[in-house]
């Protein structure tokens, strides 16, 4: 932080912040962020349990007569689904309610250190992508037979946590642009049809040779292919991939910025 | 003198499309003192606000916050700040937001200190949602003093407010600017004003219409009106020392002088058969809907 260089450069007295306040500052909005979703279930809930509903349907009872490797694949890829929800939806919503409400603007005009308050957004996100990845791992194994090796599973439950942040700032972008009560609407514009499309729903395979051709534009195919991978069901090289996430993720991120920074 | 200046707009102007909000604003906030920035909807007070708190930028002019850019952190470590609007998360109890906020400051004040002065010590366990709107007020008032700021940017703070809390949180702003704390407040209730404030900038269509104590403001304004019937002559009247102007309207004579007693006596003394006398001093709520409704009447008498 550059507190110091102002403080000397200033006549005036102007208060120092120590780091050690500075970082306090972070921890004490991470914490907030964390406990005000944590005390709405209303929100979180669906967030958490719709992916868990869809792999017990699709992925346990009627992938039951595919065998295990069906419910190892939908394991995958409805990690995937799982995990952009509490990315494009904790993140998007939320900012959209909060820019509507004024609570952005009162954060803006106070002292909080950059960034704070996004970095609170993200680790609630990768929190909740654990939750996630978790309860599906749990399902996999208990209920649908599948046999992971401990590394698969750490492998499945690290790309969740990650594979959050590219959402993030796609849901960051979008609450950027809608204010208020649209926001979930169009988000769901997002989410279902970019799942439907990148195969986390039916393998690409099963698909009309086009869509498959087209599903790379997505960032969800990317992040479905290293879940494979980590379930080990692909062999493929998976920097390609950790690539164009993060590239999606950082032109999405700075445009949003972009924008907070002009609109607020 | 600039040192003493805590936050200024220097000719500032911002324009939303076509619609000018504010066109080249001067203003200065000096250390110490309760500024009251007054105005009907639309003046430019929250657009004055916004620029001296970094929301937005000017379009032409400057904006300082303790002699920096609004938007750097060091000077918004010296503020606090209280919104007209500001939906806080409704799940979070109010002791939570409080250390939360306090967080964000380099010497927050103590945490029972701030709740006392604010009066939410009875509130701190309960989730800022369940509040009523005045309590709700209440909280971001202490919210925006916990950081133990230089300057403190009140954006129609009572409103909602039962006449009993208005009074505390008028106690408190006096506490408060008795330890060396400026405030800009903006307000609808002119007595809120009139109790409090050092100085009051009255805008008006983005200008600054009028600048100066509460009194000031009065006296340049509302001059004591004398209304009687007379057939004194109106344009000898308004030579007669005290008095600003003087008119006939019918059988009436309209008199507005800033020393009524002495020029009722000679009225009454030049015309034994004056009637109807009337003697009516404008309070500082005659004086703004005076200002702001004839903007440009009033700058040529000045």
């Amino acid at each position: 932080m550059n507190t110091i260089a102002f403080a000397a450069a200033s006549p005036d007295a102007a208060p120092v912040m120590p780091p050690r306040r500075v970082l306090g500052a972070y921890l004490a909005e991470a914490r907030s962020e964390c406990l005000r979703y944590l005390r709405a279930p209303g929100f979180l809930l669906p967030i958490l349990l719709f992916p868990g509903l869809f792999y017990l349907v699709f992925g346990v009872l009627m992938g039951r007569s595919e065998g295990a490797d069906a419910a190892r694949y939908l394991l995958g890829s409805y990690s995937v689904f799982g995990v952009m929800s509490p990315g494009l939806f904790g993140f998007g919503v939320s900012l959209s309610l909060e820019r509507d409400g004024g609570l952005l603007t009162w954060k803006r005009a106070l002292p909080m250190p950059p960034g704070a308050y996004l970095l609170g957004k993200m680790l609630m996100a990768m929190g909740a992508a654990t939750v996630v990845v978790l309860m599906l791992l749990a399902m996999a194994t208990g209920l649908g037979h599948v046999v992971l090796a401990p590394m698969q599973a750490i492998a499945l439950l690290v790309t969740g946590m990650l594979g959050v942040l590219p959402f993030c700032a796609l849901g960051m972008l979008v609450g950027t642009l809608i204010k208020g009560q649209g926001a979930p609407g169009m988000l769901q514009l997002v989410y279902l049809p970019m799942s439907f499309l990148s195969g986390l729903w039916f393998p690409l395979s099963m698909m009309p040779k086009f869509l498959q051709q087209f599903a790379p534009v997505w960032p969800s195919y990317h992040l479905d292919r290293i879940a494979l991978v980590a379930v080990g069901l692909a062999h493929e090289a998976v920097l390609p991939h950790v690539l164009v996430l993060a590239g999606f993720g950082a032109v999405f991120f700075a445009l949003a910025v972009r924008r907070l920074r002009r609109y607020g | 003198m600039n040192d003493t200046i805590v936050a200024c707009l220097a000719a500032a102007a911002k324009r939303y499309g076509s619609l000018v909000a504010l066109d080249g604003v001067d203003l200065a906030v000096r250390r110490g003192e309760l500024l009251a920035l007054l105005g009907p909807n639309g003046a430019g007070k929250s657009t004055s606000i916004s620029l001296l708190l970094g929301l937005i930028r000017p379009d032409a002019g400057r904006a300082e916050l303790f002699g920096l850019d609004p938007q750097r952190i060091e000077a918004r470590r010296r503020i606090g700040v209280m919104l007209q609007s500001a939906n806080l998360p409704p799940t979070l109890r109010v002791g939570e937001l409080l250390r939360l906020t306090m967080s964000y400051y380099p010497n927050p004040r103590d945490f029972d200190e701030t709740a006392a002065l604010a009066g939410i010590a009875d509130l701190l366990k309960r989730p800022y949602g369940k509040l009523s709107g005045g309590q709700q007020r209440r909280v971001q008032f202490a919210l925006a003093l916990c950081g133990r700021p230089e300057l403190l940017f009140l954006d129609e703070p009572t409103v909602g407010m039962d006449i009993d809390a208005r009074q505390k949180l008028w106690a408190a702003m006096r506490t408060l600017v008795a330890e060396g704390c400026a405030v800009v407040l903006t307000t609808h209730y002119l007595e809120e004003a009139q109790a409090l404030a050092q100085r009051v900038v009255v805008l008006g269509q983005g200008r600054v219409l009028s600048e100066g104590s509460v009194d000031d403001l009065r006296k340049r304004v509302a001059l004591t009106r004398i209304r009687c019937v007379s057939d004194l002559d109106a344009e000898a009247i308004a030579a007669w020392p005290g008095v600003a102007s003087a008119s006939r309207d019918g059988v009436h004579l309209s008199i507005a002088t800033a020393r009524a007693e002495i020029v009722v006596r000679r009225l009454l003394d030049a015309d034994p058969a004056l009637d109807e006398l009337e003697v009516q001093r404008a309070g500082l709520a005659e004086a703004f809907t005076e200002l702001t409704r004839e903007p440009t009447a009033e700058l040529e008498a000045a």
